[in-house]
């Protein structure tokens, strides 16, 4: 849930699937489910290289 | 009616014994009213409803440096004055003294059974703490809110003593407990919220029924420059823990995390993790819990030196309808172990 971790303060987001499933999406095949999780890690990962502007929100896959 | 016998604490400087040269003061009381004990009194008296019998004091060093031995005094003090109720303080934002004022209500209240009423500023470390154990008057940070804040206390502790019901606490002047009561209204859920938008649609001023809690900001760590060969941890509010929950982290109002070795883990398959996380649906994330904690993409990266290593022991807890001060704590422990092993970034995921 983006918004609780804007509200603490927090500057590295980066925007999960569904609250029930934040780093998978059950629709897809298995390898391309494991493609678009690697994205965000890969996302996540470099948003730990630099500290961004403001509150960061990354909005990684098109959420459907 | 007969006038309640109210108690009041202080510490040394409201006691008027003196400032920081007398913070080492030990317990002690006197029959009478001191300091503000006199407007509490006669707040009090002028209603007829009670009378300030005794003051116990403490100074707040030796409060501080003596904790369990000072409390255990104070109550035997309490009790030897035939308080009916204790009133602390006011503190205001003094953090010392609150957090004193605050622990003295909880022992006093729970040794004694008797009703207790302290006064502070909302972000007092005390009132932080404590505000869902004792009734608190809210006032401003300093002293110059002692009037307003002493008529608060005096109603508070009239009403408690008389065991009636507090009313809200914007109403009755205290700080939020965050215990929900049940109220029956005129108006249907229904009404209320159409007359709550239309009230915010034309600019006029309306009140939530579910106010959010006000969350302290957090400052962010800095960069770490690039995550090759930095050691990253997994840390996870999605339950994620070994089929068979062997520390028992419960569903929802979690009040412990766990640490797992992952060490030899590369990918968290169903047949040996589950999620136990009680705040939605987590069929499709026990299919395949690196659906929340994504330890599979990572030993690809680690592999492919993309990182430097992940972090033996992954963490993980529930954070459905946990309390903020709960939560804030694990955070506060779990950073504490990651920074003594050594680990530059965590992915923390969500739900």
């Amino acid at each position: 849930m983006v918004p609780l971790a804007q509200s603490i303060g927090a500057n590295r987001i980066v925007q999960g699937k569904a609250v029930t499933t934040t780093t998978g999406d059950p629709a897809l095949p298995p390898d391309e489910e494991k493609a678009f999780r690697r994205r965000l890690v890969e996302r996540a990962l470099k948003s730990l290289e630099s500290t961004p502007e403001g509150q960061e929100v990354v909005w990684g896959e098109d959420r459907g | 009616m007969s006038q309640l016998r109210v108690v009041h604490y202080l510490n040394q400087f409201f006691a008027g014994i003196g400032g920081e040269d007398k913070a080492d003061t030990a317990p002690g009381s006197e029959g009478r009213p001191l300091g503000p004990g006199n407007a509490l009194n006669q707040a009090l008296t002028s209603s007829e409803e009670g009378e300030v019998v005794a003051t116990v004091y403490c100074g707040d060093t030796y409060f501080t440096e003596n904790q369990e031995e000072a409390l255990g005094r104070i109550v035997e003090l309490v009790r030897e004055s035939g308080a009916e109720v204790l009133v602390a303080g006011p503190a205001f934002g003094s953090g010392r003294y609150g957090l004193a004022c605050a622990q003295v209500c909880q022992r006093v209240g729970s040794a004694l059974g008797i009703p207790v009423v302290t006064g502070m500023h909302p972000a007092n470390p005390g009132a932080e703490q404590y505000r869902g154990q004792v009734y608190m008057a809210s006032t401003s940070d300093t002293a110059v809110g002692m009037g307003a804040a002493i008529e608060v206390m005096a109603k508070l502790a009239v009403k408690l003593g008389r065991g009636e019901e507090l009313g809200p606490a914007d109403e009755d002047g205290y700080i939020p407990t965050g215990r929900v009561k049940t109220q029956v209204h005129e108006k249907t859920m229904a009404q209320r919220l159409v007359d709550m938008v239309l009230k915010k649609v034309n600019g006029e001023p309306f009140e939530t029924e579910w106010p959010l809690p006000s969350m302290e900001k957090i400052e962010p760590a800095p960069a770490i420059g690039s995550v090759a060969g930095a050691r990253i941890a997994l840390v996870t509010e999605g339950g994620v823990v070994p089929r068979g929950n062997p520390d028992k982290i419960p569903s929802g109002w979690a009040k412990h995390w766990a640490r797992y070795d992952i060490g030899e883990v590369s990918d968290f398959t169903p047949d040996k993790w589950q999620s136990v996380h009680g705040g939605f649906d987590t069929t499709k994330l026990n299919e395949d819990p690196d659906r929340v904690l994504p330890l599979d993409v990572m030993r690809e990266l680690e592999e492919e030196k993309a990182i430097g290593k992940i972090h033996e022991y992954m963490y993980s807890t529930v954070g459905n309808i946990g309390y903020v001060a709960d939560m804030k704590r694990f955070g506060e422990d779990i950073a504490a172990e990651l920074q003594a092993a050594g680990v530059q970034g965590v992915i923390l995921t969500g739900t």
